[in-house]
């Protein structure tokens, strides 16, 4: 499956289907981020439920220095 | 105190959190201030480098209010997309709405900046809202129900201070929401200038990060905000035409 991840086309082994595999294929899931998954804000009690699908565009965002 | 939305600070300054030259002077810097306002920036995380250090992850979070931005945004939709990204992290429900309309000055764009705030107003957000020094549009604002007006005293980073004094005054009269002076401030000059026309607070970034020893000058600032504002308070002298002793002139020895 292809997706697009933060910008860039991302090509994800078999075993990552969900949003939360795919926070823990980064080993990110514990930092404070948020994740949008077609332009839809993914609540963070819905990672596991959130299947992907190829073409899906996904962002990963965090809060960065700025004034 | 300073009271925003449901919110009440003893600090009256807001500190940028971009541009430091290290963390460790960054949380220095931070902890000086006294602040308890900090705004954040909301971009794509580097997720192919997972030690990509975040100031978040070093903050006591229960010691500051966290006031992320929009910043990037060049229309409404891309300022509320990010705000409520930054909502969705579950740390904060403050937003300040900051449309630039122009690249080079850095300038807002007025037409988008209240469009934004007002869609993020209807999404229960609480919204300060980043503007010119433009006294009707900040009116409108006010009136559209926006929680604090955050007009800049000259263009981001430019450390050129008040620029227009004028506006400003005008803005701090008319306002009943609170008037936080953003962007624009160089020296504690400028941040004790913002407080003395009568504004509530003031946000500064590169003043403090870009400083030659930001640690000391966030204190400063700390300082010059405090004696801007208690100068305030306090009421000033009229300015006269010539000088006036403050000596008697009876009993002088002759």
């Amino acid at each position: 499956m292809n997706i697009h991840l933060n910008g860039k086309s991302i090509d994800l082994p078999g075993n990552v289907t969900t949003v939360s595999d795919l926070l823990d294929s980064y080993d990110i899931k514990k930092k404070i981020s948020v994740v949008e998954h077609n332009k839809e804000i993914v609540p963070k009690g819905n990672y596991e439920q959130t299947t992907l699908a190829d073409g899906d565009r996904i962002e990963i965002v965090h809060f960065v220095g700025g004034g | 105190m300073l009271t925003i939305g449901e919110k009440t600070f003893r600090s009256r300054l807001m500190l940028g959190t971009g541009k430091y030259p290290s963390f460790a002077v960054q949380k220095e810097a931070v902890a000086a201030s006294e602040t308890e306002i900090l705004t954040f920036a909301v971009r794509r995380m580097d997720i192919f480098d997972k030690d990509e250090p975040n100031l978040l992850e070093e903050l006591d979070l229960e010691k500051y209010s966290l006031l992320p931005n929009t910043a990037g945004a060049k229309t409404a939709e891309e300022a509320v997309r990010i705000a409520r990204l930054a909502r969705a992290s579950g740390l904060c429900d403050m937003i300040k709405v900051e449309v630039i309309g122009c690249d080079k000055t850095l300038l807002p764009d007025p037409f988008e900046t209240m469009k934004a705030s007002v869609q993020l107003l209807e999404e229960g957000f609480t919204v300060l809202t980043y503007t010119s020094d433009d006294v009707v549009l900040a009116k409108r604002l006010e009136e559209a129900g926006i929680h604090a007006i955050m007009p800049g005293a000259s263009p981001i980073g430019s450390g050129r201070g008040i620029i227009n004094e004028m506006n400003l005054q005008f803005i701090i009269e008319q306002s009943e929401i609170p008037v936080i002076v953003d962007a624009g401030i160089g020296s504690p000059k400028d941040a004790a200038h913002a407080m003395e026309l009568g504004a509530d607070g003031v946000l500064l970034n590169t003043a403090v990060s870009g400083a030659e020893d930001p640690v000391k000058m966030a204190e400063a600032m700390k300082l010059a905000i405090q004696a801007g504002r208690l100068g305030y308070e306090a009421g000033r002298i009229e300015k006269k035409e010539y000088g006036i002793q403050s000596s008697p002139e009876s009993g002088l020895v002759t």
